[in-house]
């Protein structure tokens, strides 16, 4: 994994995308080059961007409807049959409605499917509550044998999609329907397992996943201008979580935070929480939505009122310092 | 405390009917999302009920005895606040904070910030349980209230639809009336194309309910239908309505891309005009 001083001088502003698009582009590239791919949705194709495979590789796309645990179900009978599947929705639909299809038919026998969700976090906005996933990665970080990975942004979605191809086993990724913009390197390459360390800190250091690695990195740009030395890592692969990444950063600083658009309960904050417990007691802080469910609102009004901003990081950086 | 106001006759139901549109529509342009074509294709069924057919007070939105209403496609949200508003749960210009940050009216209804909400919808397939559960409890209390719950054609492709209509009609809940706006699309195109629905009506048969197959947007076949409905025993009773998605605005009819897509300025104008 890379080590950069200060990656994030960014000269001219790298184009933002939503990661579902970066999903959507990646599946046709990968539909080209492996005849055993195939997708399957449930009459969320056009948003979740699976449409683009749809239309190019009819025959190796099912739509299924809507009925998101027959979506999971068959997706698991054709990893059976040795086709690699990559079954999309809605997040909280795809790790809800499903949950105990994922258990039992692709988890215990650990079968080979790629639950690629879109729409996760309170970025949805205007749909509201019903529509936000904020627990989804605590719901697919405790089933046993799951892969759980959280891209930070479209190159990062790009390479995470070819990765779980090539990967044997049952793996959740989790996507986003708003713009994010490019922050990781040209030069890094996605491995499962692995966090990517931008920076490592003396004062302080931020551990976040998806939308909220660009957030953590504002963080720590208003914070060396106040003359901290502030860390951040992008720990995109939540389970199996990289501790020895994980451990080493706590080793430098006394504080660790952690950011994520996704309830502070049950996800990377508390699988951060678990391992620290365990083996290098720290102070760790986290970020992310109060227990509580969203509601409806723009991306952005909403980003701020649940405290997931720059300055909710830099606030608390500076208070538990 | 007095009832909701009572439109007896179908054309009053109908001008009412063109209200709502109306209400749908500005709501949603003013909001910039949401989902136009599935409120507009059930407003006239959900119209007859508000103003016609369902006891209930808009002053009194908990009272015991009130029939009940459930949305199970709670993606229909403006159908919904529009005939809330127009019945006087809330002010009417509470309808122009639909989807906004620190308004009570949410993408999908939420029970817990709005008064004439039942239960909170919005994750398709989950309504028809609901209503066997407030079904039931109204029965062992005794209570005659009745229970409608409004299904989408591309809903029924949830499996728990169907386990509910098997709980429905083995505890024979003839309080019960599920009504289906057939309207023949969801969001990837037509039902047929993503996944084949039919034979609707005799799906419901097999399953033991009293079927009526009507024309939605026909206010003499709809007041016919509940009414009937009303009379059936013993068995919970389903309306196969046949509606168009997006009725009312032409340019809106029978379109998926506007299942979700809010009217700009411009369609708003050439909308309430045709709506006029
Ligand atoms: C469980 C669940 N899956 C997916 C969705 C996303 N979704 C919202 S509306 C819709 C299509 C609904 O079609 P239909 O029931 O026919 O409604 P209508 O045509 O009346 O709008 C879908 C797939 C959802 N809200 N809930
Ligand atoms: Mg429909």
């Amino acid at each position: 994994m890379g080590e950069r001083k200060d990656p994030h001088v960014s000269e001219g502003k790298p184009k933002a995308v939503a990661t579902r698009d970066a999903y959507g582009s990646a599946l046709l590239e990968l539909g080209g080059k492996r005849e055993d791919v195939v997708v399957l949705d449930a009459d969320l194709s056009g948003s979740t961007k699976t449409a683009k495979f749809a239309k190019t590789f009819p025959e190796r796309f099912f739509n299924i409807g809507i009925s998101e645990q027959d979506l999971v179900g068959t997706a698991g009978g054709l990893s059976l049959a040795g086709k690699v599947p990559f079954a999309s929705t809605f997040a909280i639909f795809e790790t809800g409605r499903a949950w105990e299809q994922i258990r039992q038919s692709v988890c215990y026998s650990h079968l080979n499917v790629k639950l690629v969700a879109t729409h996760s976090g309170i970025t949805v906005g205007e749909d509201g509550a019903s529509h936000q996933a904020l627990m989804d990665v605590a719901l697919m970080r405790v089933l046993p044998g799951m892969t759980v990975i959280v891209p930070a942004d479209g190159t990062e979605t790009g390479q995470v999609i070819h990765a779980v191809a090539e990967y044997d086993g049952p793996v959740y990724v989790r996507l986003g329907r708003a713009k994010v913009p490019a922050i990781m390197p040209e030069d890094y390459r996605f491995r499962m397992g692995r966090g990517y360390t931008f920076h490592r800190g003396k004062d302080a250091n931020i551990i976040a996943a998806g939308i909220m690695v660009s957030v953590a990195l504002e963080a720590q740009q208003q914070l060396k201008a106040e003359g901290l030395d502030v860390g951040v890592v992008n720990m995109s692969t939540i389970k199996p979580l990289d501790e020895e990444t994980l451990l080493r950063t706590a080793e430098a600083s006394r504080l660790i935070v952690t950011a994520e658009e996704h309830s502070i309960l049950g996800g990377l904050g508390s699988a951060v929480c678990e391992v620290l417990a365990d083996a290098h007691p720290a102070i760790v802080k986290r970020i992310g939505v109060r227990d509580t469910f969203g509601r409806s609102g723009k991306p952005d009004e909403l980003m701020k009122l649940y405290g997931l901003t720059a300055e909710e990081i830099v606030k608390t950086v500076k208070t538990y310092l | 405390m007095k009832a909701a106001t009572v439109v007896k006759n179908a054309g009053a139901l109908s001008l009412r009917a063109k209200e709502v549109r109306r209400e749908i529509i500005r709501m949603l342009t003013e909001a910039e999302s949401g989902h136009t074509g599935g409120s507009l294709s059930a407003a006239d069924i959900v119209t007859v009920l508000y103003f016609y057919k369902m006891r209930h007070r808009p002053e009194d939105p908990l009272w015991k005895e009130r029939d009940r209403f459930i949305l199970s496609k709670g993606h229909a949200a403006p159908l919904l606040y529009a005939v809330l508003a127009l019945s006087g749960y809330f002010d009417r210009t509470l309808l122009r904070t639909l989807r906004k940050v620190d308004s009570v009216l949410q993408g999908h209804p939420s029970s817990k910030m709005l008064q004439g909400i039942e239960v909170s919808t919005g994750s398709l397939g989950q309504g028809l349980s609901i209503a066997n559960g407030v079904a039931l409890g109204l029965r062992m209390d005794g209570l005659d209230s009745r229970v409608y719950c409004l299904l989408g054609d591309g809903e029924l492709q949830e499996g728990q639809v169907w386990e509910a209509a098997m709980t429905a009609a083995h505890y024979c809940l003839d309080n019960l009336c599920a009504i289906v706006d057939n309207n023949g699309l969801q969001i990837d195109g037509f039902c047929c194309d993503v996944m084949k629905i039919e034979p609707v009506t005799d799906k419901w048969k097999a399953f033991g309910w009293n079927v009526f197959d009507i024309d939605g947007h026909d206010m003499e076949q709809i007041i016919a239908a509940l009414d009937e409905a009303e009379r059936v025993k013993g068995k919970p009773s389903v309306i196969v309505a046949r509606t168009v998605k997006g009725k009312g605005v032409s340019f809106f009819e029978g379109k998926a891309e506007y299942h979700g897509m809010a009217p700009t300025k411009e369609e708003e104008e050439k909308a309430l005009k045709e709506l006029a």
